[in-house]
């Protein structure tokens, strides 16, 4: 099992009051699935997002990834555990300004600690698999929305993690520019990776395999998506 | 290889900001600039200072002491003191020679300001030295050409006259003096010599000096109202303080001072001049080392406010570098960088304006400067330490940042 959630929970402490983000998770999720995690805001998704990315760590309950416990680990283990395993594309890209598309997407590289004339060839690979073999010396301001997130996703990529972990990677796009992303994912499904989608549209879920459904801080729902394959 | 490979990364992102940001970048180094410039040139102000003073003084001869009426050194209204001391003579200048076990030579000395001319030439402002043949060891006076006043010359008071280089130029810029009758202050002197070229001595010039017997100085210009400076050359220049003792017991004894009185002469000697010299390049370094730390602290600050700046502007960037991968360790390192890098440019235009400056202070002033390679290194030192303390605390906050909330921050 790639990961496995054993009653999770998640306080946070907003001046006195503590809030209580995540009640008690329990969920497994295999190698090759792809899921999408939704709800409504305030759900605890963004929460199960961070915990489930290494962002965070979680107030009591235990994470398994690749057997390995990550739920107290501290900042630079988990910043390691990000780097290796986890890949991260976010609903607003988070790209460097300054940097071209192949230098974003070498980041994770450099903190690998990866020699310069390797990165580059990876990231290149990267960028290729994505349709950006053209667009590698770009700056992300001189390339349109979609481009932008394939080069998020080329950045996710580069590191061959464990995990593709997408927050709205479709909110700031197009319809049109949106289905041309969930095609690359629907690729990388379908190349071995594991993907996990957080997102509050129906028909972006659909193109998943199972849909885990939060609603203040508990499980729903967790069924498999009929739309989808 | 990781941690080099984190430093030039760390390098090629800091160096991507300040580029960036190349107004904001210039500004912060102002205070670094100034304070660097500051310091490296009164430093050089200094050396250039000390290697003049020294080459200047090393004319006095570090193994003679001059007896005089008058210390070189005075405080305050003592020169009204001093005033008052009896002459020293010619007699009492013999007697010390022949009873001193510690002198080399001692050469008696009067000075008197004369114009000096040849024909239609004639110069202002020389200075007219009566002394004996010992003066050619006590000054370690080396002939140009022609000889000194030997002891015959001396004891005869004949007048002749040894002419320092410039004398002899300008009264004879197209002929040899040699043998030459010449005009010191109205009265005939025969040319026997010329003195070697010595340059200036805290702006006196030491080729305007005419040397003649000193009796024949006493029949012409008066031995009155004149007091004698003695120039005791030391056997060896260990042997200085043991002489200095000595001298100062012979001429108490000569002057016939009781144990209560106080010495009524003064004994100069090189030495002393360093050590005043010294107290006052003292104050010069301590004025150095106060305005440079003032204008670094500020450069400093300066620095650390823009960094924090830049860690604010940057929080996003600081939140998606963790998220893929980088440590505390990483944020921390590339925020050092950038300021040691901010640091280095305040510190490479200081060095360079100092240099500039140093050059134009010593082509336009009489002060020499020089600057040396240690200043160079200095600076280097500052780079890092100036750099590495104002942005630590920066840095810090940056690799401290929560990777969620810096996501999130807009």
């Amino acid at each position: 099992m790639l990961i496995q959630l054993e009653n999770i929970t998640k306080n946070y402490q907003v001046g006195t009051v503590t809030v209580t983000a995540l009640q008690g998770i329990r969920m497994d999720i295999d190698h090759n699935e792809y899921v999408a995690i939704m709800g409504p805001s305030g759900s605890g998704k963004s929460t199960l997002m961070n915990i489930l990315g290494c962002l965070d760590t979680p107030s009591s309950g235990s994470y398994l990834l690749n057997n390995n416990r990550i739920s107290d680990l501290d900042d630079d283990r988990l910043a390691e555990i990000r780097n290796r395993e986890i890949g991260f594309v976010f609903q607003t890209f988070n790209l460097l300004p300054r940097a071209n598309a192949l230098q974003n997407v070498e980041l994770p590289l450099i903190y690998r600690g990866l020699p310069a004339a390797k990165r580059r060839t990876q990231a290149r690979d990267a960028l290729a698999s994505v349709g950006l073999a053209d667009r590698m010396d770009h700056k992300p301001n001189e390339l349109s929305g979609g481009q932008r997130q394939r080069v998020a996703i080329a950045r996710a990529l580069v590191n061959n993690p464990s995990i593709i972990l997408a927050d709205e990677p479709t909110g700031n796009l197009d319809s049109r520019t949106g289905d041309e992303i969930m095609e690359i994912f629907e690729g990388l499904h379908e190349a071995g990776n594991t993907i996990i989608l957080v997102t509050h549209e129906e028909y972006i879920a659909e193109h998943t395999d199972r849909i885990v459904r939060l609603r203040d801080g508990l499980i729903e729902r967790d069924e498999a998506a009929n739309g989808g394959h | 290889m990781k941690i080099v490979i984190a430093i030039w990364e760390g390098m090629k992102i800091a160096f991507d900001a300040l580029r960036s940001y190349k107004m904001r970048s210039t500004l912060t180094t102002l205070g670094i600039i100034i304070g660097v410039t500051t310091v490296i040139t009164i430093v050089a102000l200094i050396q250039g200072l000390n290697k003049a003073f020294t080459n200047q003084i090393s004319s006095l001869g570090s193994d003679t002491l001059y007896i005089a009426k008058f210390p070189w050194m005075m405080e305050g209204n003592s020169f009204w003191v001093y005033r008052n001391r009896r002459n020293i003579t010619v007699k009492e200048a013999e007697k010390l020679a022949d009873l001193s076990t510690l002198a080399q030579a001692v050469a008696p000395t009067l000075y008197t300001n004369r114009p000096i001319k040849f024909q239609e030439n004639q110069l202002e402002g020389a200075i007219i030295v009566g002394t004996t043949e010992q003066y050619l060891i006590t000054a370690g006076f080396v002939p140009e050409y022609g000889r000194f006043l030997t002891a015959n010359d001396v004891s005869h008071n004949r007048p002749v006259v040894v002419l320092g280089s410039e004398i002899a130029e300008k009264l004879f810029p197209n002929s040899d003096p040699l043998g030459k009758r010449i005009t010191l202050g109205g009265h005939k002197f025969r040319v026997i010599g010329v003195r070697e070229k010595r340059g200036t001595f805290f702006g006196n010039n030491l080729d305007a000096y005419a040397y003649i017997p000193i009796g024949a100085f006493q029949s012409r210009f008066g031995a009155q109202f004149r007091s004698v400076e003695i120039a005791v050359k030391v056997k060896s220049p260990e042997l200085l303080d043991e002489a200095e003792l000595e001298l100062t017991g012979l001429m108490r004894r000569i002057r016939g001072l009781s144990g209560d009185k106080e010495n009524d002469f003064a004994v100069n000697k090189q030495v002393a001049l360093q050590d005043t010299y010294q107290r006052l390049t003292g104050v010069l370094w301590a004025v150095a080392i106060g305005v440079g730390a003032i204008s670094l602290l500020v450069g400093g600050i300066g620095i650390m406010n823009i960094l924090l700046v830049s860690v604010t502007e940057r929080t996003r960037e600081i939140g998606v570098r963790k998220a893929v991968g980088a440590r505390r360790g990483d944020i921390l390192l590339q925020f050092l960088i950038e300021s040691v890098m901010i640091c280095a440019l305040g510190v490479t235009i200081g060095v360079v304006l100092a240099i500039g400056l140093a050059k134009v202070i010593s082509v336009t002033t009489p002060l020499p400067a020089s600057i040396q390679l240690w200043v160079v290194f200095l600076g280097l030192g500052f780079v890092f330490a100036i750099g590495l303390f104002f942005g630590i605390y920066p840095a810090s906050k940056a690799a401290r940042l929560n990777p969620i909330e810096a996501l999130r921050y807009e």
